[in-house]
């Protein structure tokens, strides 16, 4: 096994380390760095709870080899919120609308929806669903998720307001 | 919509308080078992069966021993207590020696420095099958030759009530099918086994019952139990699936070899064959009425494939055959049941646990009832709807709320939401929410679409004269409770709930939950809707001998600095079942109805469920907002089954063991959930009147889906999950 | 393992070339899937993550150069999507957002699944496929003859999928997937249709139903008469026909997924419904 050095910007922050080329981004993120935020539930690409945000796009990170990610810049949950403690406006509204139960899709969740909403401020019922497709919960129905969606996008509006 | 604004009372019972665990869920702070770490940790790996039935000849392990970085393999050979484990019976072991009876089955278990090298390990044992041909039709297998020395017949129940020689003027009879479907929790299975230095074990693994964990792994360590400290980690939902054991032992018996922490984790399509699915089921009915609707008798013969080993197929069987005829008035009745062991997966707990199945062929014969009789289908289960006071076929009085009539009028007479009317505006509905979906199959001619209708009932807790109670320990200190209780939070919301009824009857705002672990006495399983009533007493009474004490001493004026008391709460004994399946075995029902709309594309035999609405007797709600999430959530799994969720099972291997492939419904997927009512009857002898709540949406749902399908197209649709071909040729 | 991230085109063809075992990793979704299932054993990758020249798109006259690491968001949106809508409809079939935000077009056609989604609409758009290797240089294959079998292109070692040249053509455009979900599933059949209004033609190919993209050629021989061109008028019996003619070019097999027997149905009622689609009574 041969190791090879990468340095990624994580959250903000400046990480170099040595991993395995085998090792997934995923994998690195949560064993390397301790960010096991984002969880990793099928490892084919499917479920989306690994989903971070590469050079500013939502991705699989059990998809991506960490040695890819070489010289790229990251953002995990850890880092969706405004400041360590504090709760973004996706996190506040899947709080506040029921759009979790177990939680081991909702990082996913969360950092999928960010996404989505930068492009799509204000989307529709219909177009909230097929954002949210990409990703599965298994506990909650969807339902509390739509309706954080839609709360989320309130919650933007009146901070930026 | 309740907001984190600080309030000066924080939310007692009734209210919609928010999940004290949810602010590090969203943070992505929560641990769950998958993210557990420990200095020194090694990785467990395990060697399964690549065949479903084989003698093993030969394991040889010397080249895992011999690689770099390994530092145990261990088999059957290893285990110093009883190599065997089960829930109800053990007949399955903790590793296969002789022969293996199911694809997956473990054979060895590896520790090594990194999960790749557990990984490779595992490929270097040599392992030497005589392959056998496995026995996979469940109905041979009740006569087969015997697959383990335990027999192939997990359970047989006959249920003999009334006259069993009556006939009606009108017979329906039909034969349904229900596949095999998984609980695809989304955290894999994972635990963490700590040597400690007594000789003990500290085990933190992801679990609905972590005192049964606890017992059934000291018994293959062949520890005392109070030597096996388990803790519930952070569960990634379970829905039956974690029930029963699967990595506990394992992730033990090598931490207790190594000397140091282990940690195991399945990877998704380890998972599918890591624990139990819901039993695939033939079943068998025939319908006996009068002519104005009475029903006369209801006669079945179901058969359960339990798979390899017991698991709790014996339970899921009772419930089938118990609530086979659903909830109606019926006189008289003969119900066969098999449970039987074959050479597929093994098969155990599933949301709604036996009664699904039953559900979908005894609606299915309502229907088909109604239409013999041209009785108006929602008219037909008002004429024969269970009331308090009515006897069950299992010749079980009704003592408490059977509001069935109530939830039977409430979702049949709720108006269509928008978008799911029967006469839509055909063009209005986008390309991406009609069958088909993404892949821009179906134009708004194509479309059909129909409402089905189904109700449904099972118990709440466990039966047929199971110990069954929960624990709970309430400390006071400086204004602050803090409960300890065994219960397993997966995701329900009990932890909300905890605190809630710890407010309620101390007025204290701030309630603390220590973690669920075996230092505090069992709380049983988070499973047949049990929690809120088993662990939600035991944690009220444990706060109302607090709340006493603290009177007392206030009334007295010796008050002290620290109140704690423990409390026990027993559920109501129930009997077994006699042998004719007759005696008092349950000790709650709780009802449902659900109404489907579906959009079915005719000529792709391509479905969508458009709405599902529902009404459901709940004795009352304690938190609404956790009431709808688990019937929201409960009705995802209910239309899953009806519509695209099925391991495909050829020769015992699965087909399809990953989730590119085994099809959850996602948001494109999933219909609106529209709640006509929540029928609040306060149920006698449970704390709050409250019934639960968590099996119920996902029992009908299937069956009212399924008979949209069929309202739709005028297919039999006998089986679930309906597959394309079923609507087309 | 070892992973290589060159940085420029001739880096990877000199990658390549050294290493001629190397496997060519573009948006990963195919084959890290196979990595991480244990299928497909770790050796020598070549990254194209950071070749930007790989990831632009350009148009001279009617025709398209797509670049091989254009993404499926790439071609789901913008300019693509309204000079060829068929592939920006097929892309949009694919996976989820995110992983159509990491999958290539150029992964698509050298993973050669018969389960592309992007093939079938390749095949009938009759698209030209760009190869190069340090040692011989560019050459241009036929999408036909580049999708061997499943999972065979007719890459050599050494050689990468470069870009991909595909026509502008006036007429609609349709391409229709059949899957037991909503959103996130393989196909089980599919149907990709494009009209030629200015050579007067139809062509149509399909995916999932053999061992590579399949054209319907007696389906498009009879289009060519039984529609009429250029104003593309056809009678409802001309698109149960060829429906029908389609359906025959299908060789399904049974798998877990489907009945092959289904599949044949689904390609017969998808090409009819393309064809009443891309035509006007």
């Amino acid at each position: 096994m041969t190791d090879q050095a990468i340095a990624i910007t994580v959250n903000g922050e400046r990480r170099k380390g040595r991993t395995e080329a085998r090792t997934t981004l995923a994998d690195f993120l949560r064993d390397e760095l301790a960010l096991t935020g984002t969880h990793v539930g099928c490892e084919h690409g499917v479920c989306g709870a690994c989903t971070v945000l590469l050079d500013g796009e939502a991705v699989r990170s059990c998809l991506v080899l960490a040695v890819q990610a070489d010289g790229a810049d990251i953002t995990t949950i850890e880092g969706i919120g405004p400041e360590p403690g504090r709760l973004g406006p996706v996190q506040q509204a899947f709080m506040e609308c029921h759009g979790l139960q177990c939680g081991f899709c909702t990082p996913g969740f969360v950092v999928s929806v960010t996404s989505f909403l930068a492009e799509q401020p204000a989307p529709t019922d219909d177009e909230i669903r097929e954002m949210l497709s990409g990703n599965i919960c298994r506990c909650t129905g969807y339902q509390g998720i739509v309706a954080a969606v839609h709360r989320a996008t309130e919650l933007i509006e009146e901070a930026t307001a | 919509m309740t907001t984190t604004r600080t309030q000066a009372r924080a939310p007692r019972v009734g209210e919609s308080a928010l999940r004290p665990d949810g602010i590090p869920k969203v943070q992505g702070r929560f641990l769950f078992g998958n993210d557990l770490w420990a200095d020194g940790m090694l990785w467990g790996k395990t060697l399964r069966s690549p065949h479903a039935h084989a003698r093993i000849a030969r394991i040889d392990v010397t080249p895992a021993l011999a690689m770099t970085g390994v530092f145990a393999v261990l088999t059957a050979d290893d285990v110093p207590g009883s190599g065997v484990f089960g829930l109800e019976q053990a007949d399955q072991p903790v590793f296969a020696s002789g022969v293996v009876r199911y694809v997956g089955e473990p054979i060895a278990v590896v520790a090594a420095d990194h999960p790749e090298l557990a990984r490779r390990a595992c490929e270097a044992i040599v392992v030497e099958y005589e392959v056998l041909t496995p026995l996979v039709d469940s109905q041979a297998a009740i006569t087969a030759a015997a697959i383990h020395p335990d027999g192939n017949i997990l359970r047989h129940l006959v249920i003999r009530h009334g006259d069993i020689d009556a006939i009606g003027d009108v017979v329906v009879e039909g034969i349904y099918e229900v596949g095999m479907q998984d609980q695809a929790f989304m955290g894999p299975e994972s635990g963490l086994a700590i040597p400690d230095d007594d000789g003990g074990v500290q085990l933190f693994v992801s679990t609905q019952f972590v005192h049964a964990d606890r017992d059934q792994t000291a018994a293959c360590l062949g520890l005392p139990p109070d030597m096996v400290r388990a803790t519930v980690a952070g569960t990634g939902g379970a829905f039956g699936g974690r029930e029963d054991i699967c990595l506990q032992v394992h992730v033990c018996l090598l931490a207790l070899r190594t000397g140091r922490p282990v940690k195991m984790l399945y990877s998704r399509d380890e998972s599918f064959v890591g624990h139990v699915h819901r039993h695939p089921a033939r079943m068998e009915y025939r319908h006996h009425a009068r002519r104005d609707g009475t029903i006369v008798k209801v006669e079945a013969r179901v058969v359960f494939d339990g798979g390899a080993y017991a698991s709790t197929s014996s339970a899921v069987l009772a419930n089938a055959c118990c609530f086979g005829a659903g909830p109606y008035r019926v006189p008289n009745a003969f119900i066969e049941g098999w449970a039987v062991r074959t050479n597929n997966p093994p098969c155990g707990a599933m949301r709604g646990f036996g009664a699904v199945q039953t559900c979908f062929a005894h609606e299915a014969q309502m229907d088909k009832l109604a239409d013999a009789l041209a009785i108006d289908r929602v008219e037909l289960r008002l004429r024969n709807a269970l009331e308090p006071g009515d006897t069950i076929i299992t010749g079980q009085r009704i003592t408490g709320t059977a509001p069935v009539a109530a939830v039977i009028r409430a979702c049949a007479d709720a108006p269509f939401p928008a978008g799911a009317e029967l006469d839509p505006d055909s063009e209005s509905a986008p390309m991406l929410l009609r069958p088909g979906g993404a892949g821009r199959t179906a134009d708004a001619r194509h479309v059909t679409r129909a409402l089905g209708f189904a109700v449904s009932y099972k118990n709440l807790m466990f039966s047929e004269g199971f110990d069954d109670y929960s624990t709970a320990r309430v400390r006071v200190e400086d204004g602050i409770a803090t409960v300890h209780c065994a219960c397993a939070e997966v995701g329900q919301g009990f932890v909300t709930l905890a605190q809630q009824i710890a407010r309620e009857v101390l007025d204290i705002d701030e309630v603390v939950l220590a973690p669920a672990d075996t230092h505090v006495g069992s709380a049983g399983s988070t499973s047949a809707s049990r929690q809120t009533w088993m662990s939600g007493g035991a944690v009220e009474g444990a706060c109302r001998l607090v709340k006493a004490q603290m009177e007392a001493d206030a009334a007295a004026g010796t008050v002290q600095r620290v109140y704690e008391a423990t409390f026990e709460h027993h559920h109501a004994p129930t009997q077994r079942l006699d042998e004719n399946g007759q005696g008092d075995a349950h000790v709650s029902f709780a009802f449902a109805a659900h109404r489907a709309v579906v959009d079915v594309d005719r000529d792709l035999g391509l479905v969508r469920v458009v709405d599902v609405t529902t009404a459901q007797d709940v004795g009352r709600v304690l938190n609404p907002v956790q009431a709808l999430g688990q019937i929201e959530g409960g009705i995802a799994q209910g239309v899953g089954l009806a519509v695209m969720e099925e391991l495909v099972v050829d020769q015992g291997r699965i087909r399809n063991a990953s989730f590119t492939d085994y099809l959850i419904p996602t948001a494109l997927d999933m219909p609106t959930v529209t709640v006509a009512a929540l029928i609040e009857e306060p149920e006698p002898g449970a704390p709050f009147g409250a019934k639960g709540i968590g099996e119920p949406p996902t029992i009908s749902s299937t069956a009212a889906v399924a008979a949209a399908i069929r309202a739709a197209t005028g297919r039999a649709v006998d089986r679930v999950p309906v597959r394309p071909d079923d609507l087309l040729f | 393992m070892t992973v290589l991230a060159p940085t420029d085109l001739d880096g990877a063809l000199a990658a390549l070339a050294e290493r001629p075992d190397a496997t060519v990793l573009a948006g990963g979704t195919d084959l890290m899937v196979e990595l991480n299932f244990g299928h497909r054993r770790a050796g020598v990758f070549v990254s194209l993550r950071r070749v930007r020249e790989l990831r632009e798109w350009s148009r001279v006259g009617d025709e398209l150069t797509i670049g091989a690491t254009v993404t499926y968001t790439g071609l789901e949106r913008g300019q693509i999507a309204t000079l060829v809508p068929a592939l920006a409809q097929a892309a949009r079939t694919v996976g989820s957002p995110q992983i159509r935000n990491a999958g290539t077009i150029g992964g698509n056609l050298a993973t050669a699944s018969p389960a592309g989604d992007t093939l079938p609409v390749l095949s009938a758009l009759d698209a030209v496929v760009v190869c190069a290797s340090a040692s011989a240089g560019r050459r241009e294959v036929s999408v036909h003859d580049f999708l061997v079998g499943p999972k065979r292109s007719a890459l050599a070692a050494g050689e990468l999928v470069v870009a991909v040249r595909v026509p502008v053509l006036s007429g609609p455009q349709e391409f229709l997937k059949v899957g037991t979900r909503n959103a996130m599933v393989i196909s089980i059949a599919g149907v990709a249709l494009v009209t030629d209004a200015a050579r007067g033609g139809l062509r149509c190919a399909l995916g999932s139903v053999g061992p590579t993209a399949l054209r319907a050629a007696d389906a498009e021989s009879f289009a060519a008469t039984a529609v009429e061109w250029p104003s593309r008028r056809a009678t409802p019996e001309a698109a149960i026909e060829f429906g029908r003619l389609t359906a025959g070019a299908a060789r399904p097999i049974d798998d877990h997924r489907a009945t092959a027997h289904y599949r044949r149905h689904a390609v017969e009622v998808c090409a009819r419904r393309a064809f009443e689609r891309v035509t006007l009574r």
